[in-house]
């Protein structure tokens, strides 16, 4: 028994060998790297000095002034915020758009229901900096939003809505680029979904709205989550809807790791900054897991 | 004397078909059939007749394709199963697993808009009636099969519907169970004088709980009668096939009337009833139930062989070869001590056990 057991285990250590290949050196690797690089001091030519240094944390709630004093500098935090609000936004947004879209589809006949889960992923076949650049085309001045209302004499020729270089503007950005991974979750939920549950709930004098929020709903819980998680962290990390359409003036996390990475040459921070987006990902993951849990007890 | 009925439900005229062109099915088929109020009325036929069609025609969850089902005589049809005074137990009893026991027997009361102090009430009493009420807290989950089977009765209770649809509910209990369950399903029947539609394919299950049962077969009612007429009296060659075991055995008509006769092809010539409408020479098929057969031992020549002796405890089937045809007869085994396998024997057909059957 005992040597099965070990031969088993052993068997299992070389099948899983190909994961922890895979694991180690595109996950966890470069997350030590990360880590490693946030704790050094910074090389203003770029790279490090490989020399212990905590001042890319230090950094993100502290300035020094002139006088070599730490001062207290909200600046980051504000940023942190500010890219936590629209993550939120953008997630509920998606939501409030993607669980529509899904309980449709799932009510499909099977040979529409491909057609349309196809047509969902499509955007994900061109690259996402090309498809925000046609929101700039769309959302921007003279762009086909402006044209078509002055077209049927909503605003004057030289007038402008002003879309471009906003929170809405960086708002449909996000929105529109990670919906799919909202939709796709809430309708394999759905999918899995016990049709004669529903029957069993209209036979019971459910009306549609009570279908949708008395059964639907809750037991689609963890579709809706997990899709709110796939949207809600790509969302605060994300730079390139904030950049493109919110003409980066107002910093966001993504943008300000990059920044940092790019033209500040400040590497620690920015690992630091990284490091914390990265604790608060994994935070919000861990409650999820609980909730989840809790949910497989009750299903 | 003769009790008037009030019809519950009618069915007139129904047809359903899923889907269209060539890849049609036609699932019912011109279904006539009343069932009155307060009967245990059962659809029995095999899987696939359309049974289970004609359930959900009447719970809302299929659309009609030709007809029209009343329910105390007001037009069902055009309503949406939400707005029908009819409850459905489900075959796998479709409880809803994010609400415990009470919250799911209380479903319907609350979207019904009851009040909440009526709401508690009803449901306890029942999950008394289903001897359910110390599992009120329960995830359905956390339930054996038998416990949820009484849920899902509970559940489709509790607004006191007018008409309660079961869906094969017994299928997936085991045998014991089953049997229990059948017993406490007609108790509930009589004590809550709820009208029951009853699904089932196991004839046994319709013999024992039903009032009526209506026998289906390929869409087409073929029977409608109670138990007994069902067994005695089948109206065709399916009824007398599915419901128990049955002899059909082809024969030709020597004289009509009362005293009729006829010719098996067993070789034995029997006097039997023959309706005036057949004439001399016609074939005719002749049932009769196995347990009907008499037989005696043989003397001298005999027509009969017994093939095979199976014996069942309180009886025993014996399979007959009687001038080449295959006949089965089961006795009570004190009949059968001195019969074994390849025995000549005489049988005997009575007169009052065998009819003329439809083809």
């Amino acid at each position: 028994m005992n040597i099965q057991g070990e031969n088993k285990s052993r068997n299992n250590l070389i099948g899983l060998l190909p994961l922890w290949i895979v694991m180690g050196v595109f996950m966890i690797g470069p997350l030590i790297v990360m880590a490693f690089v946030s704790i050094m001091e910074s090389n203003s030519y770029g790279g490090i000095h490989l020399k212990f240094d905590l001042s890319g944390y230090r950094q993100i709630l502290f300035d020094t002034n002139l006088f070599d004093e730490m001062e207290f500098n909200p600046a980051y935090l504000i940023i942190i915020g500010r890219s936590f609000l629209l993550a939120v936004a953008a997630t509920i947004i998606s939501l409030i758009i993607g669980f529509p879209v899904a309980y449709y589809i799932s009510r499909q006949k099977d040979s529409v229901k491909n057609i349309l889960i196809f047509l969902v992923t499509i955007p994900f076949w061109t690259n996402l900096l090309i498809r925000t650049f046609a929101w700039i085309i769309i959302l921007g001045k003279d762009g086909v939003i402006e044209n078509s209302f002055g077209f049927i004499g909503i605003i004057g020729d030289d007038d402008s809505l002003n879309l471009m270089y906003t929170n809405t503007a960086i708002l449909i950005g996000l929105v529109y680029s990670y919906i799919p991974l909202m939709v796709l979750p809430i309708y394999s939920s759905m999918e899995k979904l016990d049709v004669r549950l529903i029957e069993a709930a209209s036979d019971l004098y459910s009306t549609r709205i009570n279908l949708i929020f008395k059964i639907i709903l809750p037991l689609t819980l963890p579709g809706i989550i997990g899709g709110s998680i796939l949207v809600f962290v790509p969302c605060l990390g994300a730079f390139i809807a904030p950049d493109l359409l919110g003409g980066g003036k107002k910093l966001l996390l993504g943008s300000l790791i990059q920044f940092q990475f790019a033209y500040a040459r400040n590497w620690p921070f920015g690992a630091a900054i990284a490091m914390v987006l990265l604790a608060l990902i994994v935070t919000i993951l861990y409650l999820n897991a609980r909730i989840n849990r809790r949910h497989e007890q009750n299903a | 004397m003769k009790i008037s009925k009030t019809n519950a439900i009618e069915v007139q005229n129904v047809t359903k078909i899923y889907g269209s062109g060539e890849s049609s099915v036609k699932a019912l088929d011109n279904a006539n059939l009343i069932i009155y109020d307060n009967e245990f009325f059962t659809l029995l036929g095999p899987s696939g007749c359309g049974k289970t069609t004609l359930l959900r025609l009447i719970a809302g969850f299929e659309d009609i394709t030709n007809g029209r089902i009343n329910l105390f005589n007001e037009e069902l049809i055009s309503l949406p199963p939400n707005k029908r005074p009819v409850n459905t137990v489900f075959q796998q009893y479709a409880l809803f697993p994010h609400l415990n026991v009470f919250e799911n027997v209380a479903f319907g009361l609350r979207r019904l808009d009851k009040n909440n102090d009526f709401v508690i009430k009803r449901s306890n009493e029942v999950l008394e009636l289903v001897q359910m009420q110390d599992y009120a807290l329960r995830r359905p989950n956390q339930l054996s099969g038998g416990q949820q089977q009484r849920i899902a009765l509970a559940r489709a209770l509790a607004p006191e519907p007018k008409v309660l649809l079961l869906d094969e509910p017994l299928s997936a209990l085991d045998l014991k169970l089953r049997q229990a369950m059948r017993v406490e399903l007609k108790t509930l029947q009589k004590e809550t004088g709820i009208t029951f539609v009853f699904v089932t394919h196991d004839q046994e299950e319709a013999l024992t709980m039903s009032d009526r049962i209506a026998v289906i077969n390929q869409g087409s009612i073929q029977q409608i009668g109670n138990p007994e007429e069902i067994y005695e009296k089948p109206s065709n060659q399916f009824v007398a096939n599915f419901i128990g075991e049955a002899n059909l055995i082809l024969g030709k008509c020597e004289k009509t009337g009362i005293n009729g006769i006829c010719k098996l092809q067993t070789g034995h010539k029997i006097s039997i009833n023959i309706p005036d409408k057949f004439n001399k020479d016609d074939n005719l098929t002749i049932f009769i139930r196995p347990e009907r057969i008499k037989i005696n031992k043989s003397k001298g020549s005999s027509l009969s062989q017994i093939q095979e002796f199976t014996y069942l405890g309180n009886a025993a089937h014996i399979e007959l070869l009687s001038n080449g045809v295959s006949v089965n007869a089961t006795l009570p085994i004190d009949k059968v001590k001195n019969f074994k396998k390849g025995d000549k024997i005489e049988i005997e057909f009575p007169k009052s056990f065998a009819q003329i059957i439809n083809t």
